[in-house]
């Protein structure tokens, strides 16, 4: 076990850990965090993804240590956030989202396109999104709702 | 309207309960999985209650104190639940507003109601539904022909909802049972066998003792292997070092075979379909084409396995305490996984609750019921603790009960006006109806997965031919169309290698791609446009009226080089929601198909919730098109080898159509069951446009590049 120091969320956070432990177990279990999803473990679904540094990873396989001098976000956190809030406020308006277990991510990898991007091509869009999966379908819906927060990213 | 659902419960209390605060609370044994039912039963009883929808609790169904209503599955909610809580509510309010009358005495003519609170006309009294009813129970039946709201006075149904828990799900705070945290909570992983058929030798002695040592328990219990303990990663890693110390006699592991071959070579239960379902008697031989035939065609169309594929694994809660259980499953019909829990452990049903929970999208009868005997076992090895037991990305792909591969042939002929004078289609695959159903030789318990690896096995179950209409592999193989000389035949094969069960539309899928590609090979040959040939089969007006949505949208589209179109319809079990879809695409270079543009036409009678059917319709169609050019799970003699998402891959945002969706809606007439209809008619639609685009006629699924390349150079 070692003492790992995190930022997350605006909130400086310690707790002691496996130093192997991947990010997301720390988030979930020792943070309350849940936004960040269980997926694969494998880096392959997306469901786990976060912000470090305004950046999207995937939290499912790397460990918390490394990310130890970085600012994390997680979904919880986006409604802080100027962008992350139209993001949550456009899937919420396009019903974007059916059960809601890939949505997080898709929110997490969507704020981070449109910090980097604030007017996205629909293929950049689509890119941004194409390491997310979703099992109900929904994928036309969340695509309208990440234009949707584009133009108002790209409005204001 | 009579609704199977009152027969079974037809006290009010058992639907509807007025809290002292004036929240309304529904109860309803159909569960929210993300098809947005809660959102739709609120909207059907605020419209009869005269209240805000956000006003009305809709609760998460739990054995023994909300209504059983089955399963969760076959697109029946709205039909069942939906008109039980709507007559429940119209019975609430009259019963309300006669005891209204009465305490402001008033004629009932006098009264009006305004968000839950009954007023009478023209002057200032008036008394609210917390006032009349709050804490108390109705004490009476549901009036199954209490008058309902006339459509024209809607104010809820046929709007678009924003569906119930959408802002805590887009801000990661709305609880999965994944999520749950308990006081003293275990985390707990199963170790698998390396195939279905392995079982454990031998375990190295003090691998228990090396776990305890990490503060992790290792259960076991036959060949069913668990640990637990609090923390969750030193549990999954605890899974590598059980597995490294388990030996497992491996006996002769799945056998390689081309299950395409063996669907019309083993042995068989074969029964001919008659309107709709499967008469007990000998099945016909075929016959030489009638008289007047001038063309006829046969072809042989197949699908693979499919699996449900949830994003997230399957998980369970489960607390052994003073010889009772509770559990938290994210199953589609916590009675009957309660009464198949109670055969697998042998204690009585009335000592297990099980309360449903919200797990990611399922689709069918995927690992969630086997999860919660999981959780069980550890929980009752464990006694005293909350076990909260998750799958892992390879459990659910290798171990949840598959969607069945299919063989189909199809042989029809034509007279000289292009008419099917004579039409035959025999399907064969393996059983549907593998939900943990109790019954003799605890039937229940046999049909979830770790049963087989405890030390007292049920005997295994093998299922018999379903018997009713449009159930599993003979759904909707009975054509809509005006066919004459029908032989349908559903052939129930046996010894097939993978665990199988319901997956979203069940035979549908498989038999409404046959029929509705083989139907545009037949107009083809008959130099009939493939619209039209469906159009001059079909008299159902509604059939017609969602064809030609479709069909109009498509024929909207700009030209464009290169692309092609095809469309496919069905009316699900020829009884629910009618749906046609239409596509356009492209095979590219690489020999992939790119999907450009879908419209889809639905007809499923009144539309409660707009935003909602949409998204079933939507949903169901790319979920179809992902089946349709992506999937198939594969295994070879060591097991299963679609083990992630790289070797069983699904559809991806950049394969996205831009989708343009119909709703016919018909205030005033039945709910019809949408959340099914949609799959069959897209994988028709995929194969047709393929067909349109390249001259390839594709009938194995999936079409994946290697599929358009052979068939390419076959041609």
């Amino acid at each position: 076990m070692t003492v790992l120091v995190l930022c997350v969320n605006g909130e400086r956070r310690e707790t002691a850990v496996d130093p192997s432990t991947p990010l997301i177990f720390v988030l979930r279990n020792e943070f309350g965090l849940t936004g960040a999803k269980l997926g694969c473990s494998l880096e392959q679904c997306g469901a786990c993804a976060v912000l470090a540094d305004g950046e999207r990873v995937l939290s499912c396989n790397r460990p918390a240590a490394e990310f130890a001098e970085s600012e994390i976000i997680t979904a919880e956190a986006l409604e802080r956030d100027r962008i992350g809030e139209r993001v949550q406020s456009a899937f919420v308006a396009e019903t974007a989202a059916q059960c809601g277990y890939c949505t997080p991510g898709l929110v997490v990898a969507a704020t981070a396109l449109l910090k980097a991007n604030p007017s996205p091509e629909e293929d950049e869009i689509r890119s941004a999104l194409n390491d997310h999966l979703c099992r109900c379908g929904s994928h036309a819906s969340v695509l309208a709702a990440v234009r949707h927060a584009a133009a108002g990213t790209a409005d204001g | 309207m009579a609704s199977v659902s009152l027969e079974r419960h037809p006290r009010l209390d058992s639907w509807i309960e007025i809290a002292t605060d004036g929240r309304i609370l529904l109860r309803t044994g159909k569960v929210d999985i993300g098809q947005r039912i809660s959102t739709a039963l609120a909207m059907i009883a605020a419209e009869e209650l005269d209240v805000d929808p956000s006003m009305i609790d809709v609760v998460r169904t739990e054995t023994g104190r909300d209504p059983d209503e089955g399963i969760t599955s076959g697109s029946y909610s709205m039909e069942q639940s939906g008109n039980a809580l709507r007559h429940a509510a119209a019975t609430a309010r009259r019963h309300m507003v006669a005891r209204a009358a009465e305490a402001l005495g008033v004629d009932r003519a006098d009264l009006e109601i305004d968000d839950g609170v009954i007023r009478a006309r023209d002057t200032n009294r008036s008394v609210s539904y917390a006032e009349l009813q709050g804490g108390q129970p109705f004490g009476i039946a549901v009036d199954p022909d209490a008058a309902v709201k006339a459509p024209s006075s809607h104010r809820f149904i046929g709007t678009a909802a924003t569906p119930r828990g959408m802002a805590d799900i887009v801000s990661g705070r709305y609880e999965f049972l994944h999520d749950l945290k308990l006081p003293d909570m275990l985390h707990a992983r199963v170790v698998r066998p390396p195939h279905y058929h392995a079982r454990l030798k031998a375990l190295d002695d003090g691998v228990a003792e090396r776990l305890a040592g990490r503060d992790i328990s290792l259960v076991r219990d036959g060949s069913f292997l668990a640990v637990a303990g609090r923390d969750e990663y030193a549990v999954i890693r605890a899974v590598d070092t059980v597995a490294a110390a388990a030996e497992w006699n491996l006996g002769e592991g799945l056998e390689p075979q081309d299950v395409y071959e063996r669907l019309w070579t083993n042995p068989r239960v074969s029964l001919p379909v008659v309107d709709g379902g499967p008469v007990e008697e000998p099945v016909p031989a075929p016959t030489p084409p009638p008289e007047g035939a001038m063309v006829t065609l046969s072809a042989r169309y197949e699908k693979p396995y499919h699996m449900h594929g949830s994003i997230g694994p399957s998980a369970a809660m489960a607390w052994w305490r003073d010889n009772r259980l509770e559990i938290r499953s994210h199953s589609q019909g916590v009675y009957i996984l309660r009464d198949a829990i109670s055969e697998a452990l042998g204690i009585a049903a009335e000592n297990i609750r099980i309360r449903h929970a919200p797990g990611a999208g399922c689709y069918g009868h995927n690992g969630a019921d086997d999860a919660a005997l999981d959780a069980a076992l550890v929980a009752r090895a464990l006694p005293g603790s909350p076990v909260l037991l998750k799958w892992t990305r390879e459990e659910e792909h290798g171990w949840e009960p598959y969607g069945t591969c299919t063989s189909m042939d199809l042989r029809a002929s034509l007279d000289a006006g292009g008419r099917v004078v004579q039409w035959s289609h025999e399907s064969c695959g393996d059983s549907y109806a593998l939900r943990p159903r109790s019954g003799p030789g605890r039937a229940g318990a046999a049909r979830l997965l770790s049963s087989r690896y405890l030390p007292d096995p049920p005997p295994a179950f093998l299922p018999g031919p379903a018997m009713g209409k449009h159930l599993g592999i003979h759904r909707n193989l009975d054509p809509l169309y005006d066919f004459a000389g029908r032989r349908l035949v559903k052939h129930l094969v046996r010894g097939l290698p993978l665990r199988t069960s319901a997956l979203r539309s069940l035979g549908g899928y498989a038999n409404v791609f046959a029929i509705e590609c083989f139907i545009d090979e037949l107009a083809a040959m008959a130099g009939i446009d493939p619209v039209a040939f469906r159009l001059s089969h079909l008299r159902d007006e509604r059939a017609r009226r969602t064809i030609s949505e479709a069909a109009e949208l498509m024929a909207g589209w700009p030209a464009a080089e290169g692309r092609g179109r095809g469309l496919g319809f069905a009316r699900y079990k020829n009884v629910q929601a009618y749906a046609a879809v239409a596509v356009e695409l492209e095979v590219t270079d690489a020999a992939e198909v790119k999907l450009h543009r879908m419209a889809l036409a639905a007809d499923a009678g009144e539309v409660v919730d707009r935003a909602g059917l949409a998204a079933q319709i939507e949903g169901g169609a790319l979920q179809a098109a992902s089946w349709t050019l992506y999937e198939e799970v594969t295994f070879d003699g060591g097991g299963i080898t679609s083990r992630d998402w790289e070797t069983y891959p699904i559809l991806r945002f950049d394969n996205v159509p831009a989708i343009t969706t119909v709703l016919v809606d018909r205030p005033g007439d039945p709910f019809l069951g949408a959340g099914e209809t949609v799959c069959g008619p897209t994988a028709a639609a995929i194969g047709n446009a393929v067909f349109d685009a390249t001259g390839l006629r594709l009938r194995r699924i999936p079409f994946v590049p290697d599929a358009i390349r052979t068939a390419a150079m076959a041609g």
